[in-house]
């Protein structure tokens, strides 16, 4: 196991440097010209070079890379080109808000597509069908536009939220959770959809496996069999499905973000990606695939915890 | 994001055509027909935007800005002034338009490195599924708004982005499917035959890849929307182009002001998305039922090869999830007489007596199938097992003898019922017997040997939990208590080192020990009368022996009664005392084992047994070991 995770945790650096390089040479492509977007137009060009000479502009793409890179190994990400400040410090207070959403939304995905999944997949009928509508329709509507549907009751409409704004939760708890309520709600329809039919699936699977009858012989009542035997050969399938969903979340996060005005990291890739502050720009993809290559290794990990063959695969 | 890999591939592998049945299903079903017909008229609309729109879609009017809906304005007017109607309209040209070529370029780049990818596997495989993890841990909104950064913002060019950064959804569907399909019997063939990659491709795979393709495309097509339209709404497009999620971020802006304006260009958004989204759903449901016509719920225990055929290993035949059991095509034939309890003739000497251990009466058992139809599949059994003797229930595939056996455990697949007859265990009648007493019997009473040893244990458990779980249940024992017992079941089974199966779990130990595992789990709570299903036809032939003289001498240890379910003869005439013999879901004769075999009355029994002559010799040789 432990041998197992070492070679994950390498390869997933050696994915960190590949991708961390490529987006440093896709950004460095265009001539977006820094240090005339920041003096404007009537700047000296002298001045303008002198600018861009600052920021080490001038020098080859790949040692302009290796200097990052330096730095980075270091926790270093330097400071944004357009408003000078500290990337990390910017990233520290915007980081728990974006994390904190996302786990929100990934607790309530997984214990709602539990409860409905198993329902759906054991009682079959009218609770299936109730199940699978959901999933459709869950499916059906662009993530944001739900959203949008969502300020618009729960904020404009029947102002139980308000509509934008947060308030950090050391401050205040129930503050804390009024903001984050509708954000959370958003993101989360299309997890459960997505999850809740995945459960759903493997829970019926597994439920017409050879063993599964074979245990029933034995004489164990179908509560034991359910909870013991068929959630935990259910549970790998369904755990890479939610490990899928929360990648995706990294998305859906900038725009809930944007719409709900949370400080998180989302809405702060919209503002500095357009601008091209690579500083910051490299500092959020480093963050964003280091929480990919997290999660997907936990649940990795759990699915190894929970099927033994994975482990020793 | 679909999250539904191939799965279900190769079904209506080889059908061909059949494009037109396939629309028609779809436009049979409600949702389908509705949601074709609202994409159609949306596509419509939106070509025929120059001629729908009573104005262009820049035209502004500070005057009208946020005005209502007039004669020619039926949706009234943005903030700008413009005329919502037109902005709709072709706005909806570019957000389809965007769609459609990010979807485009998913496909050109998905599809191909998909196919190869499956077809060849190898490096090329190893390498694009590397690029294709990459892609997938690349932040997409990040770098969707960085190229904006880098190309500017034209739409045209985000959705190329977008499309590479969606093809990997092709490309691991396609992937899968071929993967899957290659190593198939028609693929193999074809190679034999000497067909070129290239055709065998065209020709066999292309066909099968085709239907999930045009389900993902849908579904795809349904997501591309959404995000290109999230982009919009983001302002990363370029600013005068219309477009919904423009037309969205600009209404949401003004939601205090002109709260209405955000409903149109929502409602198109939802409906095209969700018109796609349920159009895929319809096309699997009529992709997929095509191939699988009816039957597909029937009970599916590993039916076996015919009677002895010479197909040696029963996987090959059957136990597929979608199997196809002769039985129910067979027993349609009979079904015109369906309750009749084969009265006349030769059913069991023992018609009036019963044994007190086991005792089957007029038997039958029904499905209900998915069309609402009753299919009985068997007729009206009787069986009687005494304590201490070995039954054997023989016949082929379909006959009703596993379903018989299943019954008496009580657990018929979902569908599956008594529908009528008696059946006695150890006096007690479990015909209507509710559920939690009938598992009470369950273990402690009756037990069970499944067919397929490595498919009947819990592939997440160590065989000692597994063994101890039932016997701490039933027996009321600690936890200790039951690892000796289950350790010294394990000797009794005469597993060599019992400590280490007993840690082991099912993958790490052979086929033939995980039968003698099942054997010692269908033991551990001492019961009366034992249900062995198949239980040596998944073994090689040498195990076969040694588990039969296993379960021959833990019979006679015991005194238990055993109704041995088989299609092998060969295995009745060593260790059964008394065979019923099965046919079309009847007990078509019945009498000792030397009576069956040497003298049998049914014409059907002696079909039976001419089928395992020729093989006779082969069987000789340990049959002398076990005795």
């Amino acid at each position: 196991m432990l041998s197992f995770v070492a070679r994950r945790v390498a390869a997933g650096v050696v994915l960190l440097f590949v991708i961390s390089l490529l987006s440093y040479l896709l950004l460095s492509i265009p001539d977006l010209d820094v240090g005339r977007q920041l003096l404007g137009s009537n700047a000296p060009q002298a001045t303008v070079d002198a600018k861009n000479a600052e920021l080490g502009l001038d020098r080859p793409v790949f040692v302009q890379y290796a200097d990052w890179l330096a730095h980075a190994v270091r926790g270093d990400f330097g400071t944004s080109w357009f408003t000078g400040e500290n990337v990390v410090q910017a990233l520290s207070t915007r980081l728990p808000v974006t994390v904190s959403l996302m786990l929100g939304v990934t607790g309530v995905t997984a214990v709602l597509s539990l409860l409905l999944g198993v329902w759906a997949g054991v009682r079959r009928g009218v609770a299936d069908r109730v199940v699978q509508v959901l999933g459709v329709l869950g499916y059906a509507l662009p993530g944001f536009l739900v959203t949008l549907i969502i300020v618009v009751v729960f904020a404009v409409k029947l102002r139980w939220f308000p509509a934008i704004g947060y308030t950090d939760i050391a401050e205040s708890v129930p503050g804390w959770l009024s903001t984050i309520t509708l954000p959370v709600a958003s993101l989360s329809v299309a997890g459960v959809a997505g999850v809740s039919q995945q459960v759903r699936g493997a829970v019926i699977d597994v439920l017409r496996r050879d063993y599964v009858r074979t245990l029933r012989a034995r004489g164990l009542p179908p509560s034991r069999v359910l909870f013991r035997h068929v959630l935990r050969n259910a549970a790998a399938p369904a755990l890479t499905v939610l490990g899928m969903q929360f990648v995706g979340l990294l998305g859906g996060a900038v725009l809930v973000e944007q719409i709900f005005g949370l400080p998180g990291i989302g809405s702060m890739t919209v503002t500095y990606t357009t601008r091209g502050d690579i500083p910051v720009i490299m500092a959020l993809v480093s963050v964003t695939v280091v929480g990919v290559i997290a999660v997907n290794l936990l649940v990795d990990v759990l699915i190894g915890w929970l099927d033994p063959k994975a482990r020793t695969a | 994001m679909s999250g539904d890999g191939g799965g279900r591939g190769n079904n209506g592998g080889k059908g061909g055509g059949g494009g037109n049945g396939v629309l028609r299903r779809v436009l049979r079903n409600p949702l389908g027909l509705v949601s074709a017909v609202v994409l159609a008229l949306i596509v419509l609309a939106v070509l025929f935007a120059p001629l729908l729109s009573p104005q262009g879609p820049n035209v502004a009017s500070l005057r009208d800005s946020f005005g209502g809906p007039t004669g020619g304005h039926p949706l009234g007017f943005d903030s700008a002034g413009r005329d919502m109607v037109a902005r709709l309209l072709y706005g909806g040209r570019n957000t389809l338009g965007g769609a459609l070529l990010a979807l485009v370029v998913a496909l050109v780049i998905g599809v191909p490195s998909g196919l190869l990818a499956g077809y060849r596997g190898g490096r090329f495989d190893a390498a694009a599924s590397w690029v294709v993890n990459l892609v997938m841990a690349l932040p997409a909104m990040v770098v969707l708004l960085a190229s904006r950064a880098i190309l500017g913002p034209t739409v045209w060019v985000l959705m190329v982005v977008l499309g590479v950064l969606i093809s990997p959804s092709f490309f691991r569907l396609v992937r899968g499917v071929v993967a899957g399909v290659r190593g198939e019997l028609y693929v193999d063939a074809a190679r034999v035959a000497g067909l070129s990659d290239a055709r065998i491709v065209a020709r066999h795979v292309l066909i099968v890849v085709r239907a999930p393709i045009i389900i993902q495309t849908a579904l795809v097509a349904g997501i591309a929307i959404g995000l290109q339209a999230g982009l919009e709404f983001l302002g990363v497009g370029s600013g005068s182009t219309p477009t919904w999620g423009a037309m969205l971020n600009e209404a949401f802006g003004n939601i205090q002001r002109a709260p209405t304006m955000i409903v149109w260009p929502g409602l198109a958004l939802g409906l095209t998305s969700a018109s796609l989204v349920l159009l895929a759903s319809a096309l699997r449901d009529a992709l997929e039922d095509r191939g699988a016509p009816a039957a597909r719920r029937k009970a599916r225990r590993g039916g076996s090869g015919l009677v002895s055929s010479e197909l040696a290993s029963p996987e090959l035949v059957s136990p597929g999830l979608v199997s196809s059991e002769p039985a129910p095509s067979e027993s349609v034939l009979s079904e015109s007489a369906p309750s009749e309890p084969a009265p006349s003739g030769p059913v069991s000497g023992e018609v009036g007596e019963r044994a007190e251990l086991l005792s089957v009466r007029g038997l039958r058992v029904a499905y209900d199938l998915a069309d609402g139809t009753v299919k009985e599949v068997v007729h009206g059994v009787d069986i009687d097992v005494r304590a201490g003797e070995i039954v054997g229930l023989v016949g082929e595939s379909g006959s009703g003898k596993t379903q018989t056996a299943f019954s008496v455990l009580g657990i018929l697949p979902e569908g599956g019922r008594v529908a009528g007859g008696s059946v006695t265990v150890a006096g007690t009648e479990i015909v209507g017997l509710d559920e939690r007493a009938h598992r009470a019997l369950r273990g402690t009473v009756v037990a069970y040997v499944p067919q397929e040893p490595m498919s009947n244990l819990d592939p997440s458990f160590t065989i000692g939990t597994q063994l101890t779980e039932p016997m701490r249940y039933k027996l009321k024992i600690s936890r200790a208590e039951a690892r000796k017992r289950a350790l010294d079941l394990l000797r009794q089974v005469e597993i060599t080192d019992p400590e280490r199966v007993f840690a082991s779990y099912p993958h790490q130990i052979s086929g033939g020990m995980a039968q003698r595992v099942l054997i010692a789990g269908a033991m551990s709570c001492d019961p009366d009368l034992l249900i062995a299903d198949e239980p040596t036809t998944a073994l090689d032939v040498l195990v076969q022996a040694e588990v039969l003289g296993l379960l021959r001498r833990l019979q006679r240890e015991r005194g238990m009664g055993v109704l041995l379910v088989t299609h092998n003869l060969g295995v009745v005439a060593d260790v059964c005392d008394r065979v019923a013999v099965m046919h079309d879901g009847r007990i078509v004769e019945t009498g000792t084992a030397e009576q069956i075999l040497h003298a049998p009355e049914e014409p059907y029994t002696r079909r039976l047994l001419g089928a395992v002559l020729d093989r006779a010799p082969a069987r000789g040789a340990w049959k002398g070991e076990t005795a």
